[in-house]
Parts: C-alpha cells; sequence; structure tokens
C-alpha cells in the first residue's frame, strides 16, 4: 500500500457494534496527543496511540546552532524535567571536549537533577490525580512543587526552564546559605509528601480502581522495551543510576524502588517512591558536597584536529532511561543530535494494555505510563 | 469599520438621560395610565374591608402597613406564593446557590487554596452571579445533526423535574406546595423522569461522548433506583403513612436514624449516586468522555441543566431530612414574637403605633413554631449538604463495574436487612401502633 491513509481517516470495515472513539487532541483525558479507541460497549478492543501534535523539530533544529545555545531549547521537551532532558547532551559534549568536571559540579549537578525529577513527577501526579477524578490530588501536588520550584530559582534563576547545566560543570555557584534552606524545604517536602498515601495511595477506591488492571508483565516490559518507572513497576530492577553511574552517583546510596505487580497502581506508586528516594538522594549529597571550589571550567574554542566522532550517553529522568546521541563533525554545531527518550518507549506499551479493559480504566492506565507527549514528538 | 467607543460627556450623559425620562413619562401618561384604566374597568375588582379596591385605594396601601399587610396575608396564603417563593423554587434556588458557594469554597480550602475571591469583595461571594451572567451571555450552539426540540426541551424538563421535586418537599408545619397523600410515592415518581429525560438529552446530541455519558447515567439511575426506593420502605412501615408531612410530625420525639441507621446509609449513598456526585460522578467523568451527557450543551443550556442539578441537591438533602433527621423538629430556639405590640400597638413617648394587618399574620402565617421549624429544617438540609460534598474532595471517581456491582449486590441487601429491621421493631411492638410513637 504505498497511498495509505493516516490513521483514523482511512475507511475501516468494522463490526456494527464497535463504536471509534477519538480521544484527544481536544479532549480533558489526552494530552497533546490522539489516541483512537475502538470500543464495544464499555470494553476497549483497539487502540492506537497517534503522538505528533507538538512536534518541534528539536533534533534538526540542533543542527543549525552551536554546542552552548543547543542548550535552552533542548530542554524545551519536558520544561518540569529540563535538567534531567539536559543532562545526557552536557555529559556527551564533555566526553566529546575530553574535560574533567570540578567535584562540586557534579554534586549541584546531582541536586539539581534530583530536584527536577521531583518537580516533574509531582506535575504527573497532578494529573494523574485529576485524570481518576480526584481534584484535591490535583491541587496538593500543584502546590506542594512550588517548594522545588523556589529552590530552583534560587539556584538557577529561573523557574522551570533552567538551562543551568552547561558543558563544563553548571552555569553559577549554589547560592549563598543554600544548604540549609534546601535541607528544610526536602524535609517539609518529604513530610508532605509521605501525607499523601492517607488521601491517594491508600484510598480504597483509588486501589480497587487501579489495582489488577493494565497489568503488564516482566517478560512484556521487557519485550516492548519500555524504562523507567514502567519498567521497574514490573519486577525489573534497572535504574541507569545504579547499573551506569554517572557523575557522582556511584558515591551516593541510591535505593531504586521496584514493585512486582505490573498494573497500572504500581505504575503509579513507583514515582511517588521515586520521589522520596529522591528526597534522600539530595540529604546525601548535601551532605557530601564539597564545601567550596570552582563550578565550571573554562572550555577551549572549537577544538581542532578532532574528525567525526560520536558519543551516546544516558541518564535516568523522571520517566527513564534518556539518551542523546551526538555526531560531531569537528564544527561548532553538532553534526547530528538524536534524543532517545523515554516518553516514547513507554507509549508503545499502551495498545497492548488497553487491549480488553474498560473504557473507565483508559485514563489511569494511559497516564500511569508516564508518558509526556511532547518529549514523544521532540 | 471598527467601533470606537465616543468620548464620555457629562452634558451628554445628563442629556441623554432627561431624554429617556421624558419619553418614558409621556409614554406611560399617554398610553400607559388609560391602558390600566380601562383594564381595571372590565375587571371585577374585590372587596377589601368593606371598601372596593380602586386604583386610587391601591395607592394609599403603598402609604398605610395596616391596609398592605392584609394583601401580603392574602397573597402569602395563595399557591402562587408557595410555588414560587418560600417552599418552593425561590427558597430551594436561594440554598442551591448557597450550596454552589460553599461548596467552591469549602473544596478550595480542603485543596490548599482560596477558591472564588474578587467578585463582590467579600470572598467573591457573588462569583455565582458573575457565572450565571457569563452563561446567559454566551452563544448557545446546537450540534448540526442534533435532534432540535428535544435537544432544546431536554434542559427545560431537567429544571421541571427537579422542581416538581422541590415541590413535594414540606419545610414547616402546612408549609409544602403539594401536601399529597402518597407523598412518597409522587417523590419516586419524580425520580423516574430524571433518566428520561438525561438519556433524551445524550441522545438528542447525536455525539458520542454523550451517548455514552446518557447511557452510563441511565445505568446508574436505574440500578441505584431500587436501592433507594427499598431503604426508604423502612420508614413507611414505622410510620404507617407515605405523607411527607405526617412523616416529619411523626419524628416529634426522635428522628427515624436512631432505628434505621443501615436504611439511612443505604440512602445516602443511593442519593450520591442519583445526584452524581462524586465518587459516582461517571456520567460527567471528565477524563474519559470530556463532560458525559452534558458535553454538547451550551451557553444556558448548561446553567439550566446545574440549576437542575443543585435543586435536585437540595430536594435530595431535604428528603433525607424529612424522613430520617425529623423534618423540622427540634429545640425551640426561637424566642416568642412580640405579640403585644401586634395586638396593643407600640408606645412611642405620647403616641401609640399600632398597625392593623400584623396580628393576623402572626398568629396564623408567621408563627413562632413556623420560624423555628423552618430554622431546624434548614440547619439539618445544610448539614446533610455539607456531607454531600465532602466526598468531592476525599475520593477518586469509581468504574462502572464497580458502581453496579455496589447498587445490584450490596445495597439491596442492605435495604432488605433494613426492611426487616423496621418489621422487627413494628412486630415487637417498639414502633408504630401502640408502641413508643
Amino acid at each position: 500500500m504505498t497511498n495509505e491513509l493516516p490513521p483514523g481517516l482511512a475507511i475501516q470495515k468494522v463490526d456494527e457494534r464497535i463504536m471509534t472513539l477519538n480521544v484527544g487532541p481536544q479532549h480533558p483525558g489526552s494530552g497533546h496527543m490522539r489516541i483512537i479507541v475502538q470500543i464495544d460497549g464499555d470494553y476497549i478492543v483497539a487502540c492506537d496511540p497517534d503522538p505528533g501534535y507538538v512536534h518541534r523539530g528539536e533534533e534538526k533544529m540542533a543542527e543549525y546552532r552551536n554546542y552552548i545555545t543547543n542548550i535552552p531549547h533542548l530542554e524545551r521537551p519536558v520544561i518540569h524535567d529540563s535538567c534531567n532532558v539536559l543532562y545526557p547532551y552536557v555529559l556527551g559534549v564533555e566526553e566529546l571536549l575530553g574535560i574533567e568536571v570540578p567535584e562540586r559540579a557534579k554534586y549541584v549537578r546531582v541536586i539539581c537533577s534530583e530536584l527536577n525529577r521531583c518537580i516533574y513527577i509531582m506535575y504527573w501526579l497532578a494529573i494523574y490525580g485529576i485524570f481518576l477524578g480526584h481534584s484535591t490530588m490535583f491541587m496538593w501536588p500543584a502546590g506542594d512543587r512550588e517548594l522545588l520550584i523556589d529552590l530552583m530559582e534560587k539556584i538557577s534563576g529561573a523557574r522551570v526552564t533552567h538551562a543551568h547545566f552547561v558543558p563544563g560543570g553548571v552555569r553559577n555557584d549554589l547560592p549563598p546559605n543554600f544548604e540549609e534552606v534546601c535541607l528544610r524545604q526536602v524535609n517539609y517536602f518529604e513530610k508532605r509528601i509521605k501525607e499523601y498515601a492517607a488521601v491517594f495511595y491508600d484510598n480504597p477506591i483509588l486501589i480497587s480502581r487501579t489495582e489488577n488492571t493494565g497489568v503488564l508483565s516482566r517478560e512484556d516490559a521487557i519485550r516492548l522495551g519500555t524504562t523507567g518507572s514502567v519498567l521497574r513497576a514490573s519486577g525489573v530492577d534497572y535504574d541507569l543510576r545504579i547499573k551506569e553511574p554517572y557523575d557522582v552517583y556511584e558515591e551516593l546510596d541510591v535505593h531504586s524502588p521496584v514493585m512486582k505487580e505490573g498494573d497500572s497502581y504500581a505504575r503509579s506508586k513507583i514515582p511517588w517512591l521515586d520521589m522520596l528516594e529522591s528526597c534522600n538522594i539530595i540529604k546525601q549529597a548535601l551532605q557530601k558536597m564539597p564545601k567550596s571550589g570552582s563550578v565550571r571550567v573554562k572550555l577551549k574554542p572549537n577544538p581542532k584536529g578532532k574528525g567525526f566522532d560520536s558519543v551516546y550517553k544516558r541518564v535516568e529522568s523522571g520517566r527513564g532511561s534518556l539518551g542523546c546521541h551526538i555526531v560531531s563533525d569537528g564544527k561548532v554545531e553538532p553534526y547530528r543530535l538524536k534524543l532517545s527518550v523515554p516518553s516514547f518507549r513507554n507509549l508503545i506499551a499502551l495498545p497492548y494494555l488497553l487491549k480488553g479493559e474498560k473504557l473507565g480504566n483508559m485514563p489511569s492506565v494511559y497516564w500511569s505510563l508516564n508518558y509526556w507527549p511532547v518529549e514523544a514528538d521532540r | 469599520m471598527s467601533v470606537i467607543a465616543p468620548d464620555f460627556k457629562l452634558s451628554g450623559f445628563i442629556k441623554s438621560l432627561i431624554d429617556d425620562i421624558v419619553w418614558a413619562v409621556l409614554i406611560m401618561s399617554l398610553i400607559g395610565l388609560p391602558a390600566i384604566m380601562m383594564i381595571l374597568f372590565f375587571i371585577p375588582m374585590p372587596v377589601i374591608d368593606g371598601e372596593l379596591l380602586t386604583p386610587f385605594l391601591a395607592f394609599t396601601y403603598l402609604a398605610d402597613p395596616s391596609r398592605t399587610l392584609p394583601i401580603v396575608q392574602a397573597f402569602m396564603e395563595t399557591d402562587m406564593f408557595k410555588i414560587m417563593a418560600f417552599p418552593g423554587f425561590g427558597f430551594a434556588a436561594l440554598i442551591a446557590a448557597g450550596t454552589i458557594f460553599v461548596e467552591r469554597k469549602m473544596l478550595a480550602k480542603l485543596q490548599l487554596r482560596v477558591g472564588p475571591f474578587y467578585c463582590g469583595k467579600v470572598e467573591g461571594i457573588l462569583q455565582l452571579m458573575g457565572d450565571g451572567l457569563k452563561l446567559i451571555s454566551k452563544e448557545i450552539i446546537i450540534p448540526a445533526k442534533a435532534d432540535k426540540p428535544i435537544f432544546w426541551a431536554a434542559p427545560v424538563l431537567f429544571v421541571a423535574s427537579a422542581a416538581a421535586f422541590v415541590a413535594l418537599i414540606p419545610v414547616a408545619p402546612g408549609w409544602v406546595v403539594a401536601d399529597v397523600d402518597m407523598g412518597l410515592l409522587a417523590v419516586f415518581a419524580v425520580i423516574g423522569f430524571f433518566p428520561i429525560v438525561t438519556i433524551l438529552s445524550a441522545w438528542s446530541a447525536n455525539s458520542k461522548f454523550p451517548f455514552i455519558g446518557g447511557i452510563r447515567a441511565l445505568f446508574q439511575m436505574v440500578s441505584f433506583e431500587i436501592p433507594l426506593i427499598l431503604s426508604l420502605l423502612g420508614v413507611v412501615m414505622v410510620t404507617g403513612t407515605l405523607n411527607l408531612s405526617e412523616i416529619a410530625a411523626s419524628q416529634s420525639s426522635f428522628p427515624w436514624i436512631l432505628f434505621l441507621p443501615v436504611g439511612a446509609i443505604v440512602f445516602f449513598i443511593t442519593m450520591l449516586a442519583e445526584l452524581e456526585r462524586i465518587p459516582f460522578d461517571l456520567p460527567e467523568a471528565e477524563s474519559e468522555i470530556v463532560a458525559g451527557w452534558l458535553t454538547e450543551l451550551s451557553g444556558m443550556m448548561y446553567g439550566l441543566v446545574q440549576l437542575g442539578t443543585y435543586l435536585k441537591l437540595y430536594a435530595f438533602a431535604a428528603l433525607f431530612v424529612v424522613l430520617f433527621l425529623g423534618g423540622w423538629n427540634g429545640p425551640m430556639i426561637v424566642p416568642p414574637l412580640p405579640m403585644e405590640i401586634a395586638t396593643h400597638g407600640m408606645e412611642m413617648g405620647p403616641i401609640t403605633l399600632k398597625i392593623g394587618g400584623l396580628e393576623p399574620l402572626l398568629t396564623q402565617l408567621i408563627t413562632q413554631e413556623m420560624l423555628n421549624g423552618t430554622l431546624m429544617f434548614v440547619l439539618k438540609t445544610v448539614g446533610v449538604i455539607f456531607f454531600i460534598l465532602l466526598p468531592r474532595g476525599v475520593f477518586p471517581r469509581i468504574r462502572v463495574d464497580m458502581l453496579l456491582n455496589l447498587g445490584w449486590h450490596k445495597l439491596i441487601g442492605l435495604a432488605f436487612v433494613n426492611i426487616f429491621i423496621a418489621l422487627g421493631l413494628v412486630y415487637a411492638g417498639v414502633l408504630g401502633p401502640g408502641g413508643l410513637q
């Protein structure tokens, strides 16, 4: 078939009982994408996720900008997790240049990365709450995010898109008196998110709604190539902070949460446990961080004599392993830049999970995949 | 050509104002007054206190309270007043408006936000009015393939059904719009209308999401009507009547919730489901089916459905109060009315002010019992409404299969348990004829 119509436009011969619903892009429960759902009564018989509504050509754009001006736009795919999106790019450029980052900068990066992970997960959790009709769980995380956003504002000066990581370290040193403020805020934040269990994770209605729905077995999770919280909810202990530690993660005591069930309850609980673990990591990093020192090495402009070179770096972002492949031809712009994003990998599992589920489970299963539409489209 | 507002001039404004007044006076005196006179000429005027009511006499009533009060009293005794104002629509709409405001503020406090704040200076008290004005001023968009007459009629029918439900609620002794002997049966009949209106609206919109929402609403309302009716049978057994006023009067010593707690719990849960409140808001599940059967409604059609929903909420809460919490019965906290002023007049120095029509008004209509009963009723209803609103801040939405399982398996069983408790109480002689009551 050469002139095949895009999904949703093609005329399909289906049973008269089956109704095709276009969930999105103008739908409160879809995000910036469309899910074409075919339902028979209350049961979903087929599901076809159709991303691409917010494609911005980040990868092509990166080929026309030099390595420094790539920083502000490469964090756009997930502005709530902007440090983690930028992390593999910065690590890759550093490896291409062959520079060593100061110790203090590495700790600052880890702190920023974990703070951003919490900020992203809080936003994700807010939307998960409203997808299940729990309006309190929408407002509480959206409000408590402010604590950490204020911290990031103190560090970088911006509330969401920080552009704080640069090749060779971080842009600025921490503000004075930051350690005490950060410890206080993070302690309060930890206490606060533990309260969510009473109203959300231990809620009997939530448990009965999400338990045993959209079960992804361990084998399927590996076969479909899912990452991050989806993979760890299916019982695979795979966390890049432990398996391929970057910066100073090997000096810190990281315990990544793993659950065996693989249903949407487990997938929704893993990010919450991740947040608690992040608080733990931040506290450790604040303790072990060198109290003074440089946070940025000066870059040599355009290292000559290097031909084609490529590097692939990946980090554990709020959604899973996020990779960045940079091909350099020795110029000031990258020859090719490829982002390998966890959202798109996790979305692949959606048609498998939704088949045979009830329509009422669609929002909870869809959003439990820890999926961010803008990141999947780049 | 774009329209530019002309510069404001005070003289021009006053001139236009005077122009309007002159025209109004001219039209009133040339056309209005003769028309009123001609109408009054053909209408037989009533005789009040031995005097024929003429237009000139009617003007004197405005200044003389002793002549106005009998008219007020006569108006308050009409069915029109009962339907429009006190136990009927106006009273219910007032409580419904208060409910919306309290719901928004309470939910906001629960979720660590402020809620409506700016509209109306004091804690956003005029926000509802602003929302209403916005809804009225919005364009009503009808889907091209909709079945237009039914689609137009459905919101009106919804409000009408809710108002019919409100009409059956006794607020104070004697204060009920429709005091029918089959009151509870009439309530069941009115509740039976809501799924029909819902599915009519959903189907006539000819759209997918309203259709799914309408089917869900139908499922939900039909499957919860049975436990609803069964849970109220216990009260009917112990009182031996279907008249809501008599049921409320029979609880002068103690409310039935003390003896029939199971029925009250079942009724409360079914009430939440009938009202489509969280956790049973499946027909309007936002993240699944946009706004359910309300998706295609726009402007004031949506506003009418919301009005009907909150009238229904008031009516259900009031029904709970009448059946289980003792209706208007309660401790007398309203102080006795100043009857000596009505009978002997008020001494103001050398003169004694005596208003003629006050005494019959205070003895026949606005009595101490009526005021106290209304106060008790309103307090209890507001309390029940508060408990209806509260789950919205705590629970997520449940699923259709869980809902049907709850309705058909658990609640019907519990309702039968309640019926057996009531039967036991009647046969043991605790309640019913010859018992405590």
